[in-house]
């Protein structure tokens, strides 16, 4: 038994809600009880979307139980090919039904309807969302392909034509998925990459079937698409391309990966990095300020591993903390992690990502929503660069991650957060200006600053610590605290965590002004 | 009963599970937890009904049940101790742990009430540790605070005392206000329950009377009862009339005369009359259809149709309780359709045919009918907002004028056609 307060994935069937849901023409049965049927608003509200899930819920009882719950079952599995009229039905089982074991699978299969029937086996109690997701749409492909022929294929070389692509993996509820298809059309298009197919968003199950007229298969989101991809290129001998077109670097790297797979020649554009704005804002002057600022980055996989290259390579921040919640991203995560110097952290309890948080003071998180959570407790800026989705993550704009306009994107989305650079400079040249002195704040005033907020922070701070520390905490004096008020406010708080951090290192119980100056000399150093 | 059409639909449907009322029963008893025994999707399920985590700290959580738990039971039983144990040492101010049972904790028989028992012998008094179930096989939404009622009652001292017991959970300002007019009513002694804090339990005995304050509290009441307390048969707080009928019940059970009750109500009653005007305006006519979820339609549909001039297309409601719902549906329009139970294609195939101007629904079904032009009101926000009581009612009218106001300000063309 694990205890949970938040969860960052859903269980595996929702995964494939986000499949089928992202999908024309499919229909899914789902077998669960009725209060199962919360996953709607998963997609009508949190992602506002004008229609329902293309879901039939068997919302069994108490009392079905007793009964033939394999009869409910085809009962609404009639009434739902009668009504959808789906080109492919999925059947699969919430946790409830799973340990009832009625097979709805098998169950469909033995009804005798002439469309193709894709059973789901998604374990509910050993996996999680992304893992259902990828399961889900890999059945799907696997079930409509597999009797394809794989002979007399030709290249677009020898077809004399221009070459195509299938874009894999973005879904609804996915980080900015829709935004970054179109992107990413638009990036291939301008090397003359013609796409085929872009699944499971927007695919109808004719769709997946023409799948195989692509040369290569680009794999967007590893967590979704990779499983299919290789199966893909090990069944129908489509080769695909494994770097994520996140971040100036990469969307390089990702260019000259598909030119290769290819056979093309490499544009001399690709190798030009000034085709997103984010190069020359991070060259330019007023960036400086963004020196070596401590990130602590945690998400799904792709945007975290993506988010540990832009701020390292591209933005000159200094990576403190790297994880993911995704147990099944891990053997990537970790060796990056180590090549920044870190140890990954690999975990499903946002009480321990809060606790990482803590430790490094990072004077940003790019996290998950519940990071902005924790982030905000901490008075530390935050951006949201990754899934569990959020109606925040659901802009009305046009804001994609990926290619280069996702790469100014993710320049203002987390430069913003942090104090902008002109003015940072301003602050600090003027800094003993009356309006920075207590009782006048701007609205960026919680950030670190003296009022309760920041009290409950130093609350939690110590109780959390105790037990590693075991001994007094550290007090401060009159004239700490006094030294610790000329301090901006945006930055107290981080200051007074790294001194009373320094002040348990180094063993002092009292805090005074020459430890507060100790302190900031030994993390200058 | 009236002239109300009574019918029975079954099919898929499309409610929560009784889980989700953990969403307000933990801010009004910040002393305790509820601990959900089940699996990821009951933990998924709080978690988005809660808006996703609007909380720092929630007072709830899952113990997500993981393969090793469903093979030995025994085992499932010394898991759910550690976990306990872990939670109760991260929170020791947690006073009432509620073990809240699921459909995985339900179908593989994890026998919540007896953890419950060895804990409490085991942690001797530090914490008191209930259960009740709160599955979607058992339970539809507003159900699971029945069950958490239930659990606490048989923790309720015995009295003697003649009291008034306001049983359901209300907005604070909102009770505050209801017991303040009792009190003026000249009936004093004044409790509710669930209290705000969980071991601050009202007493029982056979001189308590019980006013419901909310439709969905059968087995609460069943139970109240068997402790020798009176249930005052009322409609519920809802709209002008319903709270008139429902203060003028126990003001009669307590003997008071009625032209005192006139005195102290007539002024409310004539101010929220006044109140309501405008929303009357803007509803009357209107057609509205209710889908099932929150047991609270059959007084809304009584209210929106009596006093706000409503035409009342079907009313939809989980399940059907008879006895509670006597006076409600005794004062509904003749010919009144209400429908108990859901086959949600149809019923929202009937919802498209009516082509009501307002739709109270479910949070799932919201955004796709009002992208179908047609204007929408979440269940859920009736068991957050403050709605009970006669100086209320124009504020619950505001909730449903408010979506087809916004309707007409969007979408001009509709009101010309009007
Ligand atoms: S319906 Fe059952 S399995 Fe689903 S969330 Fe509710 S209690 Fe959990
Ligand atoms: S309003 Fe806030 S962010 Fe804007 S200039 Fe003033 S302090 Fe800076």
């Amino acid at each position: 038994m694990e205890l949970t307060l938040w969860t960052y994935e859903g269980p595996p069937h929702i995964g494939a809600m986000r499949i089928a849901t992202s999908m024309k023409k499919l229909h899914y049965v789902l077998h669960a009880p009725q209060g199962d049927t919360y996953a709607d608003l998963l997609f009508t509200m949190i992602e506002r979307r004008g229609s329902r899930p293309p879901v039939t819920y068997t919302t069994f009882q108490a009392r079905d139980l007793g009964g033939d719950t394999a009869e409910l079952v085809k009962g609404h599995i009639k009434e739902a090919v009668d009504r959808f009229k789906p080109e492919t039905l999925l059947v699969g089982e919430s946790c409830t039904a799973e340990l009832i074991q009625d097979q709805p699978g098998s169950l469909a299969k033995g009804m005798g309807f002439d469309i193709p029937i894709v059973s789901l086996e998604l374990p509910a109690y050993s996996k999680k969302e992304n893992w259902g997701g990828s399961e889900t749409f890999y059945q799907i492909v696997r079930t409509l392909l597999k009797d394809h022929s794989n002979e007399s294929k030709h290249t677009w070389q020898e077809e004399k034509r221009r070459p195509r692509v299938n874009l894999l993996g973005p879904t609804l509820l996915g980080f900015r998925c829709r935004d970054d298809v179109l992107e990413i059309q638009k990036l291939l298009g301008q090397y003359g990459i013609d796409v085929n197919v872009v699944a499971p968003l927007g695919a109808s199950p004719a769709d997946i079937m023409r799948i195989p007229n692509a040369d290569v298969n680009v794999c967007l989101y590893p967590e979704i698409a990779e499983s299919t991809c290789i199966w893909l290129e090990r069944n129908l001998n489509i080769p695909f391309t494994t770097t994520v077109p996140l971040g100036v670097g990469a969307t390089q790297d990702f260019l000259k990966e598909l030119h290769e797979v290819l056979e093309m020649e490499i544009p001399q554009s690709v190798n030009e990095s000034n085709n997103s704005k984010l190069t020359w804002y991070s060259n330019s002057v007023d960036s400086n300020y963004l020196t070596g600022k401590r990130v602590f980055i945690f998400g799904d996989g792709t945007h975290a591993l993506a988010a540990a290259r832009i701020a390292n390579e591209e933005l000159g921040f200094k990576v403190v903390g790297l994880g993911t919640y995704s147990r099944e991203m891990a053997r990537k995560v970790r060796p990056a992690a180590k090549a920044l110097g870190l140890e990954a952290l690999i975990t499903n309890d946002y009480l321990e990502v809060e606790d990482a948080i803590k430790e490094t003071s990072p004077e940003l998180v790019l996290g998950t929503q519940m990071e902005r959570h924790s982030a905000k407790r901490l008075g530390i800026p935050c951006a949201v660069i990754s899934t569990p989705m959020h109606v925040q993550d659901v802009p009305a704009r046009y804001s994609p991650q990926m290619g280069w306009e996702g790469a100014n994107v993710i320049f203002d989305d987390w430069v913003h957060p942090l104090m902008m650079g002109l003015e940072e400079h301003l602050i600090g040249m003027f800094k003993h200006d009356f309006e920075f002195v207590d009782g006048h704040q701007s609205h960026l005033g919680h950030l670190g600053g003296k009022g309760n907020q920041n009290s409950n922070t130093e609350v939690k701070t110590k109780i959390s610590s105790d037990s590693k520390t075991s001994n007094a905490e550290p007090i401060w004096t009159h004239e700490g605290e006094r030294e610790l008020s000329k301090i901006p406010f945006f930055v107290r708080g981080k200051v007074r965590r790294n001194t009373e951090n320094y002040a348990r290192q180094a063993g002092c119980r009292e805090i005074n002004e020459e430890t507060l100056y100790d302190a900031k000399a030994h993390y200058k150093a | 009963m009236s002239g109300a059409t009574l019918l029975k639909e079954s099919g898929p449907k499309e409610v929560f599970c009784g889980l989700t009322s953990i969403v307000w029963l933990h801010r009004r008893m910040p002393d305790a937890f509820f601990l959900v025994v089940g699996s990821r999707t009951c933990a998924h399920l709080i978690q988005s009904a809660a808006g996703v985590m609007i909380f720092a700290e929630p007072r709830f959580g899952t113990a997500i049940l993981e393969e090793r738990d469903l093979a030995g039971l025994a085992d499932a039983h010394d898991e759910l101790n550690r976990v306990v144990k872990n939670l109760l040492a991260r929170r020791p101010e947690i006073k009432t742990l509620f073990l809240v049972g699921s459909c995985p904790s339900e179908v593989i028989k994890i026998d919540l009430s007896r953890v419950a028992e060895n804990l409490n012998i085991e942690l001797k008094g530090q914490v008191t540790v209930l259960n009740y179930s709160g599955s979607g096989i058992e339970t539809t939404f507003t159900q699971g605070e029945d069950g958490a009622l239930k659990a606490l009652i048989p923790l309720m001292p015995k009295s003697d005392q003649k009291k008034l017991l306001l049983v359901g959970t209300l907005a604070n300002a909102v009770e505050d206000r209801l017991i303040s007019i009792f009190n003026r009513l000249g009936i004093d002694n004044v409790e509710s329950f669930p209290p705000r804090q969980s071991t601050e339990l009202p007493s029982i005995g056979p001189e308590t009377k019980v006013l419901l304050t909310q439709p969905y509290l059968t087995d609460t009441a069943r139970e109240l009862k068997n402790k020798g307390a009176e249930i005052i048969e009322a409609p519920f707080p809802l709209g002008v009339t319903g709270s008139t009928l429902w203060i003028q019940a126990a003001a009669n059970s307590f003997g008071i005369d009625k032209s005192i009750v006139d005195s102290i109500l007539n002024p409310l009653i004539s101010r929220a009359k006044q109140a309501l005007v405008p929303h009357v305006e803007k509803l009357s006519g209107k057609k509205l259809f209710l889908l099932p979820e929150s047991q609270l339609e059959i007084p809304l549909a009584r209210f929106l149709s009596n006093e706000c001039g409503m035409k009342i297309v079907e009313i939809g409601t989980p399940y059907l309780n008879r006895d509670l719902m006597k006076a409600e549906i005794d004062l509904l329009p003749p010919d009144c359709r209400i429908v108990e139970g859901q086959h949600v294609e149809k019923q929202l195939d009937r919802v498209r045919d009516s082509s009501p101007d307002l739709v109270v629904c479910g949070m799932g079904l919201a955004n796709p009918l009002e992208a179908e032009g047609i204007s929408t009101k979440w269940s859920i926000e009736m068991v957050f907002s403050p709605i009970h009581g006669i100086d209320q009612a124009s504020d619950l009218a505001e909730l449903f004028s408010r979506p087809l106001l916004r309707h007409e300000i969007l979408n001009p063309k509709t009101l010309t056609s009007n």
